[in-house]
Parts: C-alpha cells; sequence; structure tokens
C-alpha cells in the first residue's frame, strides 16, 4: 500500500478521501487554490501545497503546478476525486512519466470512454446497447443529413456535444423546423465549453428515467458490480437526489440482473480497471441504454457504501496498490436503502448559484444512519469560483419509507443561513406524491 | 434607458455584442459564469446597445448594471 498519496482535488471529496487515508495510515498531501487558504481540507491533510490562484485553470486545472506538489511532496499516487483532472488522460499519462500511480483507470480506457459518439460506437459493437442515434458527429455544412439522420431516428431527437458533459449543450428537438437552428447553437455552446463543437443526434426517450451502476475492476481483469444508483431526480441535466435501490428496477422481473451485466460487459469492453459507473437511461417499457461511463468516483458513490458496507475509496487505493480485488459478486448484498441529497448554493426555485458567506451553518447529527459529507464549516465563504455543492446528506433505513421518513428529519434539523439554499426543494421533493410512490422520471423537478 | 443588471454573483465569460449593435428581445448579450455554470443573460426587450460596462474575465457582483440599451 501506498505510504503517501497527493489530492487533486478540494472541498467534500477531499475530506472524504483524507478519512479513508487516515484509516488506512496513508499520509495526505492536499493542493489548493488560494482561495481555499482556510478551508477544512487543507487545514486535515498532512501537508497542503498553495498551487495558484482561484480560478479553476489557475489551480485545480493546472496539471504542472499539481505535479509539482506531487514531486515535491514524495507522494507516490495522486487520488483525481471527481470533476477537475479525472478524467483527463493527458493527465494521468503526465503522472505515469513522473512514475507516479494515477488512481483510477488505464489511460486507454479513459480515451475510450471520453468522447460521447466513438464511446457509443464501441458499446454498440460490445453488445451494450445504445439509443438510436448518429454513428458520426453532424457536420454543420450538411443540413441535408442531419435532418435525414433526424428523421430515421424519429422526433424528438436530442442534440447532445460528443464531448463534455453536465448537459451544457443539451438541447430537446421537436419536429424539423426546429433542427437547424437548435443545431447551431448546441454547436457554439460545446464549442465554447469542451473546445470541440462536435455534436450528434440521440432518440430523445420522454419520461425516461436514469439509472447507473456502479462497478469495480482490479488489475487482473477480476471485476463486480456494486448494483445501481437511481439518479433521475435532476435539475438542469445535473443530479440533485439519488437513492438506491431503484424503485424502477424492483418493478421488473430481472431488469436489475440484465442492466448489471450490461455495465459489466461495457466495463470488460474497456479492459477496465478500478472504480467506474455506466451511466443507463431506462424508458418506460423497461428499455435500457448505454449514456456514458464515468471513469472515476461518483459525487453519489456514498448512497452505495451506506447499502454494501464498503468504503470504495478504500477499494481505489487497493486496486492502484496492485492488491486483486477482495470482494466477489456472491458476497455482496445490498441491505436497506439510502438516499443522498445535495445541498447546494442555489436558490431552489430559479436554481440561480447563490455564493456567499455562510453566517449559520449547522448540519444534522451524524450516526450510523445519517452522514454528513462537506467541505465547509459555519463561517466559511463559498466562493462563485467552484461547483455549489455545499454538502451532501446521506440516510438509511431498513426500508424506503424510513429512509424517506429519516431524510426528512435530518433536513429539518439542518440550518444554513448567510446563502440561498436548497433544503427546502428536498423536503419538497420527498413531500411529492409521485416520489413517495417511487413512479418519478426525469421530469419530476419540473413539474413540482 | 434599459439597464440589463446581473442576477447573480460571478465571473463575465464572454460578451457576445458591441456597442452600437441591434439585438432583438431574448438575444443572448453576454454569459457570466459561476459555480460552474454558464448564465446567459439575455436582452430584456428590442434595441439598440448604447454601452457595455464589463469584460470577459470580470467578476460582477448580484445587481450590478452590465450593459444599457436603448428600446426600439
Amino acid at each position: 500500500m501506498f505510504k503517501r498519496i497527493l489530492i487533486a482535488n478540494r472541498g467534500e471529496i477531499a475530506r472524504r478521501i483524507i478519512r479513508t487515508c487516515r484509516k488506512l495510515g496513508i499520509e495526505t498531501v492536499a493542493v489548493h487554490s488560494d482561495a481555499d487558504m482556510m478551508a477544512a481540507f487543507v487545514n486535515e491533510a498532512d501537508q497542503a501545497f498553495l498551487i495558484g490562484l482561484a480560478q479553476p485553470h489557475a489551480s485545480y486545472l493546472n496539471m504542472e503546478a499539481v505535479l509539482g506538489a506531487a514531486e515535491q511532496s514524495g507522494a507516490e499516487a495522486v487520488h483525481p476525486g471527481y470533476g477537475f483532472l479525472s478524467e483527463n488522460a493527458t493527465f494521468a499519462a503526465r503522472c505515469e512519466q513522473l512514475g507516479i500511480t494515477f488512481i483510477g483507470p488505464t489511460i486507454a480506457a479513459m480515451e475510450a470512454m471520453s468522447e460521447k459518439v466513438p464511446a457509443r460506437n464501441l458499446m454498440q459493437s460490445a453488445g451494450v446497447p445504445v439509443a438510436p442515434g448518429t454513428a458520426e458527429p453532424i457536420l454543420m455544412e450538411d443540413p441535408e443529413k442531419a435532418l435525414a439522420a433526424a428523421a430515421e431516428i424519429g422526433y424528438p431527437v436530442l442534440v447532445k456535444p460528443s464531448a463534455g458533459g453536465g448537459g451544457i449543450g443539451m438541447t430537446v428537438v421537436e419536429n424539423p423546423d426546429k433542427l437547424l437552428s437548435a443545431l447551431k447553437t448546441a454547436q457554439g455552446r460545446a464549442q465554447r465549453a469542451f473546445g470541440s463543437g462536435a455534436v450528434f443526434l440521440e432518440k430523445y426517450l420522454p419520461n425516461s428515467r436514469h439509472i447507473e451502476f456502479q462497478v469495480l475492476f482490479d488489475n487482473f481483469g477480476e471485476g463486480v458490480h456494486l448494483f445501481e444508483r437511481e439518479c433521475s431526480v435532476q435539475r438542469r441535466y445535473q443530479k440533485v437526489l439519488e437513492e438506491t435501490p431503484s424503485p424502477a428496477l424492483d418493478a421488473i422481473p430481472g431488469l436489475r440482473e440484465r442492466m448489471a451485466q450490461a455495465a459489466l460487459q461495457a466495463a470488460a469492453a474497456v479492459n477496465y480497471r478500478n472504480a467506474g459507473t455506466i451511466e443507463f437511461i431506462l424508458g418506460q417499457g423497461g428499455e435500457f441504454y448505454f449514456l456514458e461511463m464515468n471513469t472515476r468516483l461518483q459525487v453519489e458513490h456514498p448512497i452505495t457504501e451506506m447499502t454494501l458496507g464498503v468504503d470504495l475509496v478504500e477499494q481505489q487505493l487497493r486496486i492502484a496498490a496492485g492488491e486483486p480485488l477482495s470482494l466477489s459478486q456472491a458476497q455482496l448484498k445490498p441491505r436497506g436503502h439510502a438516499i443522498e441529497f445535495r445541498v447546494y448554493a442555489e436558490d431552489p426555485a430559479t436554481f440561480l448559484p447563490s455564493p456567499g458567506t455562510l453566517t449559520v451553518f449547522r448540519p444534522p447529527q451524524a450516526s450510523q444512519f445519517v452522514r454528513i459529507d462537506s467541505g465547509f464549516e459555519e463561517g466559511d465563504t463559498v466562493t462563485p469560483y467552484y461547483d455549489p455543492l455545499l454538502a451532501k446528506l446521506i440516510v438509511w433505513g431498513e426500508n424506503r419509507a424510513e429512509a424517506i421518513e429519516r431524510g426528512r428529519q435530518a433536513l429539518a434539523d439542518f440550518k444554513i443561513e448567510g446563502i440561498k439554499h436548497n433544503l427546502s426543494l428536498h423536503l419538497k421533493i420527498l413531500a411529492n406524491e409521485q416520489f413517495r410512490l417511487g413512479r418519478y422520471d426525469t421530469g419530476l423537478l419540473n413539474r413540482l | 434607458m434599459i439597464e440589463v443588471k446581473s442576477q447573480i454573483s460571478g465571473t463575465v465569460w464572454q460578451v457576445l455584442v458591441e456597442v452600437g449593435q441591434d439585438v432583438s428581445e431574448e438575444e443572448d448579450l453576454l454569459i457570466l459564469e459561476s459555480m460552474k455554470m454558464e448564465i446567459p443573460v439575455s436582452a430584456p426587450d428590442n434595441g439598440k446597445i448604447v454601452e457595455v460596462l464589463v469584460a470577459p474575465n470580470q467578476p460582477v457582483q448580484e445587481g450590478q448594471v452590465l450593459m444599457r440599451l436603448e428600446q426600439s
């Protein structure tokens, strides 16, 4: 096992990685921007390096600054967390060049999954279902081809950037009249956000759900799935609340197992290693399609940890250190129900960001049923430079009803003042009839 | 004269129009960035851009005037 690792991230995920390192006797090295001078994760790490200004490109995305700190500190490995450099194959390659272990998949697997169009094609040839769509990016010079492709797929179609994620540049197009202007807008947005204007068309499934499967693979080709996470409660294509198990998969016999097998097939097709997540879209009739693979730890990984009793960061570290997988599929039996609430610094109605000072920040009492992962403490300032996640509140219950009730109490006990936040939105979701019945889809928040 | 104000605290990412340019209602005038989100600011009415008060990478506060336009 490693003696010392560098965490190339910030906030709650940096603290969460530090916790597991402590447990395993691994020293931690934090890197931080000048805006995070006083942040809790900087204080908690064994060593800390100031690597740049607040803007992400000057610090957390600055590969050479991160690697410089890694070399200076004598770290043997780098944990990239999520976001920032976590899915950057160039960064993983630079680590390798310097003899530093990148805690994640192989460079080849990252590259294979990084662009959606080639990833879709690869999955199709591996026998993993993908939604009807274009096998090549749509070029603006060829509007006739785009119209023909959309007609073949059938309206409504979804225009999606091939690079990037987070829903940026995605548009639903209802009819041919709107296709060309939607393509133009999406290409512009994709170009601005990801440096590539490549977009493609995919069948739009109304009233669908987003369900993802966690997988773990070691360096010897052994892999397991750790069941699903239901991620359909979204605003602007971004997750707000996740739960496991998914009420949708209980409703159709054999569906969970079929999706799990497809997830393992998807990972095996790229000789996957370490922790990864396969995202699927699930239609009303139980049909499911590969959306993308996240080649890193997910924000919502704690709900899997709550129902399976597995420390995913520990598994990541052990795999990266070359240990064989110690988990077998047969022993992975989820117990109870877990829900994660993403507490965001944003207006609960308009979803607009709300930076500012946390004059009051008092999370509910943690217990074996209630977990709080947060990068903030009372008095901290939430800056506009990074994502709006204030805290992840995770609750567990013997069953879904108990988890919902525990969530309701924990949300009511959570006190935040000084900025706008979405605690009230979470309470509204829990009170919603469709949510309580488990019969909801990605449109839930828009109808609330 | 209409003042176009920022609804949020953040940074100016891109300015999409120039002084003297005619714009139509709901046309994007500039894009702000805050907390990893791009937030387009659009024209509240048809008009002509009279003044652009911000530049890319400039931090802005909630309520700050970003542009002025003359209704047409």
